[in-house]
Order: C-alpha cells, then sequence, then structure tokens
C-alpha cells in the first residue's frame, strides 16, 4: 500500500513554535550574546569568546555566594519539607475548621514578595519590632543588621513563614487523596500510627513531595527580594546571595557580559541539582523493579 | 474464632439522637454468627452490607446495641483491639514493603518472633500461589496478585475471631474469581474459620456459603441456605434477587376461595386461605421460572397465556409469556427438548410450588 507523504501537518505546530520561541529561546538566546561579547559603548561589540564565563567561574566572590546560597536552600528544605508534613497531618479531615485552617495558611502565600521584606524587616527591628523587642526584652540582644548569625535566621524564619504553607497544602492534598481502605486495612492490621504514616502515608506522599521538593529549591535558590529588602545582602556580605549579586553586577555596574554568563551558569546550576533531585526522588522506590 | 453476637444492633451516619427512622443505614438486627460459619451476605449496593461488615469489625461503633465475641462486649473495643480480619473491595497493600513483608505485616505489628511469621507466611503463600513472588516489591503486581495479598494478610492470621470479606472478588479477572472463591472454601473447609462474605452476587453468594444472609434497605430480610433462599424466599424481594431470571411476580386479589388476578385465578388451600382472609394486604403471587409449566393444550388449572419470545440458553430454554390477553408477564425455564407451542400456550402452576405473599412477606 501507498503511504501518501504529506507533511503540510507540520505547520499545526508553527504556533507553539513561536510562542515558544519569544517565551524562552530568544530571551535566552540574547543572553547567550551578551555572554560572548563585550562593549565600550556607541554600539560597537567585540567577540570575547569564553572569556566572561572564565572570569565569572574564577571569581571567589561568586564561590561564596554559591556556597550561602547553597546552605540557605538546604536549610529551607530541610525545615520546611518535614514541617510542612507534620502540620498537614495535624489538620483537621472534616468540618468547618477545614477551610479556616486553609485559608489561614494560604494567607503568606498571597503577600507580595517585598511586603513579605518589609514585614520581616520591621518584625525583627529591635526598637519597634514586635520580635527583635520582645527578644531584647528578654534579654537577647538579637541584631540583624550586625550579626550575620542574627540575619541569617532572620531571612530563614521568613522563608519558612512565607512558604511552608504551600508545602503543607500539598501534602493536604495528597494525604486527602488516599483512600480511607488503606487506613482501615492499616487498623486491621494493627499497624502503629508511625507504621501508618512510614507504610501508608509517606509512599503516598511520594508526587507531592517531589514537587514540594522541587518547587521550594528552585524558589529559595533564586530567591532575592525578600532578603534585599530585609538585609540588602549585608551585614558585610553574609546575606549576599546569587540573585542579589547578580542584580548588583547586571543593573548597578552593567557589566553585561560577566552578568550574562553568570546567568547561564546559574541557570545551568538549577537545572542540574532539580534533575539530581528528581531522579533521586522516583529511584527511591523503583530501585528494585524487575 | 469466636461466635460473634449482635444484639439490636442500629447504626445511623447521622449521629446518635439526630437520626430519624429513614437515617439508618442499618435497621434494629439480632444475629448469631455461629462458629466456623461460612456466611454471604448479600444485597444490593447502598444495603448496609458493608455497614454490618465494620461494626462487626469494629471501624464503626454502632448507634445502638451491642457486639458480643463469645460473650464479650466488644462493641467499644477498637478494631485492633478485637482481633479480626477483614478485606477489603480494592486491594489494599502496602507500596513500598515486598509481598513477603506485606504479608508478614499484621502478626510483625502483633509482636510475634520471626520464626512463627516466617511459617505462617510461607504457609499463606503457598495457599494463595504467591511463593514464586514473595521478594518482588508488592507495587509492580497485577490487580490480582495485590488482592491475593489483601486475602493473605486476612488469612495470615491463625488466632482471628472472624475473617470479614467485603466483596473482595469485584476487581479480579472472571477466571481467576472462580479459583479465588474456590481457595477460600478450601480454606474454609480445612480451618474451619467464621467467614463473613458480602458481595452483591448471588452465584457468589450461594456458590461460597453455608447461610446465605440477604439484606434490604438496612435489614436482614432472611437467613437460610441458598436451597430455603430458593424454595421458600420469606419476601418477594428474596424471591425476586435469588435466581436468574427471579421469581415471578404476579398481583391478585382474592375472590371465594381463588387468587384471581389478570388473566386468570388459581385455586388456594385452605391453610394459606385462612390466613390472608378478611386482611387489607396486597397479595402476590410467586412463582419460580423452572416450575412453571408450558403445554400445548388445556388441561385441569391451567391458564391461557400468548408465547412473547424464547430465549435459548444452551442449556435449557427461557420462554417469555403474557398471561390472558396481554396480561402480568411470566417467564418460565422449559428443557432444550422440550416441545412448546408455537403461539397460544397453557400454563400451569404446581400448588406446591406457588407461594403466596401478603405485603411482600411470605404466607406460610
Amino acid at each position: 500500500m501507498n503511504k501518501v507523504q504529506n507533511n503540510r501537518a507540520w505547520f499545526l505546530i508553527l504556533p507553539v513554535f513561536v510562542l515558544v520561541a519569544f517565551s524562552a529561546i530568544i530571551p535566552l538566546m540574547a543572553v547567550v550574546n551578551y555572554s560572548v561579547q563585550d562593549s565600550f559603548g556607541g554600539g560597537v561589540w567585540i567577540f570575547v569568546g569564553t572569556e566572561w564565563f572564565e572570569s565569572v567561574l574564577a571569581d571567589e566572590r561568586l564561590h561564596d555566594a554559591l556556597g550561602r546560597q547553597l546552605l540557605f536552600s538546604g536549610l529551607v528544605l530541610a525545615i520546611q519539607i518535614p514541617l510542612g508534613v507534620m502540620i498537614a497531618l495535624t489538620l483537621p479531615t472534616r468540618g468547618w475548621l477545614v477551610p479556616l485552617c486553609l485559608i489561614v495558611l494560604a494567607l503568606p502565600l498571597l503577600v507580595p514578595f517585598n511586603v513579605v521584606g518589609t514585614i520581616w524587616q520591621l518584625f525583627a527591628r529591635v526598637d519597634i519590632g514586635l520580635l527583635g523587642h520582645t527578644l531584647a526584652d528578654l534579654g537577647i540582644e538579637f541584631n540583624y543588621t550586625d550579626d550575620p548569625l542574627h540575619a541569617w535566621i532572620t531571612v530563614v524564619l521568613m522563608d519558612v513563614w512565607h512558604w511552608t504553607p504551600l508545602v503543607v497544602l500539598l501534602c493536604y492534598s495528597g494525604l486527602r487523596a488516599i483512600p480511607p481502605a488503606f487506613y482501615q486495612a492499616a487498623r486491621i492490621d494493627g499497624a502503629s500510627r508511625y507504621a501508618t504514616f512510614r507504610y501508608i502515608e509517606l509512599p503516598k506522599l511520594r508526587g507531592v513531595l517531589t514537587i514540594a521538593v522541587l518547587l521550594r529549591f528552585m524558589d529559595s535558590f533564586m530567591i532575592f527580594t525578600e532578603p534585599f529588602v530585609v538585609t540588602g545582602g549585608g551585614p558585610g556580605n553574609a546575606t549576599n546571595f546569587l540573585s542579589i549579586v547578580l542584580t548588583n553586577w547586571a543593573i548597578e555596574r552593567r557589566d553585561l557580559g560577566p552578568a550574562a554568563a553568570f546567568s547561564i551558569i546559574y541557570f545551568l546550576i538549577v537545572l542540574l541539582i532539580c534533575w539530581m533531585f528528581y531522579t533521586a526522588i522516583t529511584r527511591i522506590g523503583q530501585a528494585d523493579k524487575r | 474464632m469466636a461466635r460473634i453476637v449482635l444484639d439490636g444492633v442500629a447504626h445511623s451516619y447521622a449521629g446518635k439522637g439526630k437520626a430519624k427512622a429513614d437515617d439508618y443505614a442499618l435497621r434494629r438486627l439480632d444475629h448469631v454468627w455461629e462458629d466456623g460459619g461460612a456466611y454471604a451476605l448479600l444485597g444490593p449496593s447502598g444495603c448496609g452490607k458493608t455497614t454490618l461488615l465494620n461494626v462487626i469489625s469494629g471501624l464503626i461503633t454502632p448507634s445502638e446495641g451491642r457486639v458480643l465475641f463469645d460473650e464479650r462486649d466488644v462493641t467499644r473495643l477498637a478494631t485492633e483491639q478485637r482481633n479480626i480480619a477483614q478485606v477489603f473491595q480494592f486491594p489494599v497493600i502496602y507500596d513500598t514493603m515486598t509481598v513477603r513483608q506485606n504479608l508478614g505485616f499484621p502478626l510483625v505489628n502483633r509482636g510475634l518472633p520471626a520464626d512463627r511469621i516466617a511459617a505462617r507466611v510461607g504457609e499463606v503463600a503457598e495457599m494463595l500461589d504467591l511463593s514464586d513472588a514473595l521478594d518482588r516489591r508488592a507495587r509492580n503486581l497485577s490487580a490480582d496478585a495485590k488482592q491475593k495479598i489483601s486475602l493473605g494478610r486476612g488469612l495470615v492470621r491463625d488466632d482471628v475471631a472472624a475473617i470479614l470479606f467485603d466483596e473482595p472478588l469485584t476487581v479480579i479477572d472472571p477466571h481467576v474469581k472462580w479459583q479465588l472463591r474456590r481457595k477460600l472454601k478450601e480454606i474454609h473447609e480445612r480451618f474451619h474459620r467464621t467467614l463473613v462474605y458480602v458481595t452483591h452476587d448471588q452465584n457468589e453468594a450461594l456458590t461460597f456459603a453455608d447461610k446465605v444472609v440477604v439484606m434490604l434497605d438496612g435489614q436482614v430480610l432472611q437467613v437460610g441456605t441458598p436451597e430455603e433462599l430458593f424454595e421458600t424466599p420469606s419476601h418477594t424481594f428474596v424471591g425476586y434477587f435469588i435466581g436468574s431470571p427471579g421469581l415471578n411476580l404476579i398481583d391478585c386479589t382474592l375472590d371465594g376461595g381463588d387468587a384471581v388476578f389478570r388473566g386468570g385465578r388459581i385455586a388456594l388451600d385452605d391453610d394459606r386461605l385462612a390466613r390472608v382472609r378478611g386482611r387489607n394486604v396486597a397479595l402476590k403471587l410467586g412463582i419460580r421460572p423452572r416450575y412453571v409449566e408450558v403445554l400445548d393444550r388445556a388441561g385441569a388449572e391451567t391458564l391461557p397465556a400468548q408465547i412473547n419470545d424464547v430465549e435459548d440458553l444452551g442449556t435449557h430454554r427461557l420462554v417469555d409469556l403474557a398471561l390472558g390477553d396481554g396480561g402480568p408477564v411470566i417467564r418460565a425455564m422449559v428443557a432444550e427438548d422440550a416441545a412448546l407451542p408455537a403461539d397460544a400456550a397453557f400454563l400451569r402452576f404446581p400448588p406446591e410450588r406457588t407461594r403466596l405473599f401478603a405485603d411482600d412477606v411470605l404466607v406460610a
């Protein structure tokens, strides 16, 4: 039988190509373009090859910022994921308390990022902030503008306050999706509360936890506004995260070449770590697939 | 093992005190499950079968009444303290465990020594043909195998008061279904556990159980052997629900000593007449399709009828008739080789096989 060859159907996916081109490929290529050129103004561009990449990769300040960033994301994940699961487990499952709890939990998610920063900037101040002032009254000298540790505590607490609810909501929806027969079977089998969590709830949460870990990692790794508002990267460089450094280069110093090279490396790191997380989590239960 | 007594048990999901009569998923019920019996709980969806099962297992605390295991009141005891096993409609397995760990889980939770657990798991796996799969992860198995694991977790404990099955074979392939049902029957014959098996499939109920409990609207209508249910249904619903096709039911009234209906009349014996005469009740005649005699000429006690349709089912034929001139529809089951009249037929209802119901309840 002769197959009719007709490739015109390919035109049907043209709109998608156009959309993706404008939303992702063209902006990204613009960044790539900057990352391999230098300019002394006047519209004169010089091709510099991998020079910017080499200088960026060798930059001590970036190494430090990357270390801080990894520490920050690690802390945020280590606190928010277990805390989110725990809160989701204790939430009520029926009655008028359910909508109340969910709305209260969702409120931080609705606050604009710079407002979150402002709230915590005020909240933690020693002179007028509720947290800072209370701690001072208790005899603890809390000063996030002076003490790097205090600055870190403030920034991490702020992120926990802002984003744990997301983990809670995801886990709560995951828990609600478990059919009641599983809990009934666990009772019949005499499983303890811990065993029920370990063998029923945790495996069934795998999907939502994967999403939660990826989202929280990406967001925390790219965090900018909140710490910028609260500490501005200080004291010294203590909370100077990658995005803050990048903004400083690109906007304030207008070092477009290094900033572009840095952006690409930044993007690749996020992609790489997400891929690692994803593979690790999906492997956990499937290594045994035979 | 134990004798399980339900003493005035009733349950409403609306909660105690708030429930109206209609709210009861389970109406007041007294029943004894004898030790070592194989029971089927049969009824249409929503009749309260599962509720009754959950009351026995303790997943539900009944709004009223008591549950006794061998004279011990367990009404308020939690499921895990009752020593009972239950298998659910959809397979429940512990995803991250191997088949072996799944089967052993109820025993591990109860702190049995490892060698006892290994021995029991081995036995049960043998029984259910799961021996080859013992070290595989349960999540990667087929639905059939998963449900076998669920069954296995019910069977693995040898000290349970009873094993309850809540439509366990719904998701199973027909041919495996048959095997598993036989397996359960075999297990019952070997170990004499008390088994309660919920189903809405009459074949399943009749082949599995020594005693079938038929439920409707939260009430138990009849408890009996499959034969009793077939021959003397105590309620029109039982007659209609059991048997395929179900009992023929004909609305009738009394006229002298006869039951009169559209298309004919038949004589009733004095005994039954005495029970219904003068009572203001709706009467119905009932007869099993296989007992309806289809004749080609009029005789004593015959009724004229029209043949609408004949369906050949291989082992027998199913004849669809209308009594008299467009009267009630009667279904008759006749042998493959029986001679059938072409069009006009005469029916005979053998009196000893014909049942009379007053307000849907059998007049014995």
